[in-house]
């Protein structure tokens, strides 16, 4: 919160109290506002909020604990068909959310140790591209599971998902306020989301200066210093994936959920890549950079896509680059650009053993 | 024992292709350090940049011979790949040669992805067929087991660019500032090399292979699109790392070890899992081939570089 407060331009620095209420009321009404341009656009910001969830998670493996991790998606995927098997009717189980969630989590967790550990003594590019590896094995898996026994029917992917119930409350219902006046499923679901993502803040914010968190940044800084003053970095590393994994996971369960449905084709590498750059755009190892990057870069592909279709027609008669187009193009931009121009993303990390700046003055290139 | 040696023809044929790739890797990370994961995409674009010149000149020329076609589109295909690999470098990894390891990597991960968003602008999203210049009616040198004249022409070629590269590295006063570049930086800078220009030079090599491994890969399977480079790219790292990363030598063993291992691996794999797995699984073999070379043997078969560097 005190980060993300402090990033609000012109005001965060010079009156945190009050930017800290900004940020707190366009959290809570942003949905009112995108609700004026169509419901589209509360769709696309819950889409927004779990691209946060993600962010976060996959910040806690990248930005704190220094370990690159191009795989993550698998375990979006994992927390997506957790939710798929136990709560469809592909296998005509209907668990409840409070079942599956923590079930979600706790099989993400387990892949994300079943990684780790065979992958602990690899560092930087290494451990990136056989993270890649494991998110493409995962992916393979899943597109091809439906034969000789269905698991996961395969490309196809599975259908209705139960919705989310939260004592007995149907989250995909429109809920009856009065006669007349219905709040729209689609709020509803924010406002869960944003709950998550709350939750998640505060609770990663005490993880940054616990024991956990500081032994992960010297960890990420200079392992074998870390080594040298007892940190067990193998434990350490662990914690890291397992519990990045289980941010994955748990944003698996909300996505399947909210779309129900999943296949595949939602947890390619593109996707992987695409949290990676929200997580270096906005600044690695800083909460307010994965929510800003999140936010932007989920968000700008949907502001292009409405935007730049009419234009083209407008400009050139047809339709030159369509939004998908679009959207690799500015996320591939972005990494390039980013790295080029501001390597510590948008809002640097601003912890003062973890500044990029630091790191560089004193000639380590790690 | 017919399927056996069947798998053998393929695995050589794939492997090859994999080995010419991965010397561009090899000779990028041996210099740098860097995994320049844009590589693969300049196959992808060598395979596109040939298809399309194939395209005009059969437009222009419908009666000549396939052999002049193919050089010609070769002979476009290679500079393309050679200038691109060179702007790459210059506009993207040079400037971040002393930044934190961790941005020139994400950097060329940004490059792959904008090389195949350019492809797709240019050449859209579909699969195009990629005329197959030289026959690709099998024959039969030994009963039961079939070669195409196209995959010969890949072994044959692949076999040839590797020893011109190899007397290249060797032979050659550029070899000898490659290596010494490769060895430590600012010692071959003093000692008169222009290390600059070899590294873009190094980076400009290793794309005109990817180029010919281009058209090769993409006149074997018939095809080409936007993303036909991303896999194979991946694969070739696999192969660096296992023949030892930085080593020319271990990059074309790991090829074609890797060539067999992907050919007898879908071959078998439907017998050894009893019909659990089938050859839709192909392309996890080099991903549990890398795992396991990196956990168990990472200086890789041929290799004594150390694979801590981060």
């Amino acid at each position: 919160m005190n980060e993300l407060a402090l990033a609000v331009p012109w005001l965060g620095k010079r009156n945190p109290q009050a930017a800290r209420w900004l940020v707190i009321a366009i959290a809570i009404g942003a949905p009112l506002v995108a609700m004026m341009f169509g419901r589209t656009w509360v769709r696309v910001l819950d889409f927004a909020l779990l691209y946060i969830l993600l962010a976060l998670g996959l910040n806690l493996v990248v930005g704190f604990a220094g370990l690159l991790d191009l795989g993550y998606i698998a375990f979006y995927a994992v927390g997506a068909y957790t939710a798929a098997f136990l709560a469809s009717p592909h296998f005509d189980l209907h668990m409840p959310i409070w079942i599956v969630l923590p079930l979600a989590a706790f099989f993400a967790a387990m892949a994300g140790i079943t990684l780790g550990f065979p992958v602990l003594r690899l560092r930087g590019d290494y451990l990136a591209i056989v993270t890649l590896g494991f998110g493409e094995i995962v992916r393979i898996f899943m597109n091809n599971l439906n034969y000789p026994i269905n698991i996961t029917n395969g490309p196809q992917g599975i259908n209705s998902l139960d919705p989310i119930m939260l004592f007995g409350w149907d989250l995909s219902r429109n809920l009856q306020v009065t006669e007349e006046l219905a709040v729209n499923s689609l709020f509803l679901y924010y406002y869960f989301f944003l709950a998550c993502v709350v939750g998640s803040i505060i609770f990663i914010q005490r993880l940054q200066i616990s024991r956990v968190g500081r032994a992960w940044a010297a960890m990420r800084d200079d392992e074998l210093a870390a080594k040298a003053i007892g940190i067990n970095t193998r434990n350490m590393k662990l914690l890291a994936f397992s519990l990045g994994a289980t941010f994955g996971g748990v944003s698996g369960v909300l996505f399947g959920t909210f779309q129900g449905f999943v296949s595949p084709e939602s947890f390619s590498l593109m996707e992987s890549i695409a949290v990676l750059t929200m997580v270096v755009f906005g600044g690695m190892g800083n909460i307010a950079g994965a929510i800003v990057g999140a936010i932007i870069l989920s968000a700008l592909p949907e502001i292009l896509r409405h935007l730049a279709v009419p234009v083209q027609q407008a400009v050139f008669g047809h339709v030159l680059l369509d939004p998908e187009v679009l959207r690799m193009l500015l996320l591939s931009l972005a990494m390039i650009l980013m790295m080029l121009l501001r390597p510590a993303g948008l809002i640097p990390a601003n912890a003062k053993y973890s500044h990029i700046r630091h790191l560089k003055a004193k000639g380590v290139t790690e | 024992m017919e399927i056996f040696l069947q798998q053998i023809v393929n695995g050589l044929v794939v492997g090859s292709v994999y080995a010419l790739v991965a010397l561009g890797y090899t000779m990028v990370y041996g210099i740098l350090g860097l995994i320049n994961f844009a590589h693969g995409d300049l196959v992808m674009v060598g395979a596109l940049t040939a298809l399309q010149t194939m395209m005009f000149l059969m437009g222009v020329a419908p009666g000549m011979s396939p052999i002049a076609m193919l050089t010609l589109s070769l002979l476009v295909a290679v500079p393309v790949c050679m200038l691109l690999a060179f702007t790459m470098e210059r506009l993207a990894y040079r400037p971040l040669r002393n930044a934190p390891r961790l941005a020139p990597l994400i950097t060329a991960i940004g490059v792959s992805f904008l090389l195949q968003t350019l492809a797709m602008i240019i050449w859209g999203r579909n699969y195009h067929t990629f005329p197959q210049l030289i026959s690709t009616t099998p024959i039969q040198p030994i009963e039961g087991v079939f070669i195409t004249p196209i995959q010969i022409t890949i072994i044959i070629v692949s076999a040839l660019m590797m020893a011109a590269l190899v007397l290249l590295v060797t032979k050659t006063k550029l070899g000898r500032a490659m290596r010494a570049t490769a060895e430590n930086h600012r010692v071959a800078a003093l000692m008169g090399v222009d290390t600059n220009m070899i590294i873009a030079l190094t980076f400009v090599i290793g794309a005109a292979l990817a180029a010919v491994a281009g058209v090769m890969f993409a006149s074997n399977y018939g095809i080409a699109h936007y993303g036909m480079g991303f896999m194979p790219g991946l694969k070739a790292f696999t192969a660096a790392v296992l023949g030892g990363i930085g080593n020319l030598g271990g990059a074309m063993l790991g090829g074609v070890v890797l060539g067999l291992v992907e050919s007898f691996g879908a071959g078998y794999i439907e017998h050894l899992t009893f019909g659990f797995l089938n050859s839709s699984y192909q392309d996890i073999f080099a991903f549990i081939i890398l795992g396991l070379v990196l956990i168990f043997r990472p200086t890789g078969l041929l290799g004594e570089r150390v694979s801590d560097r981060a």
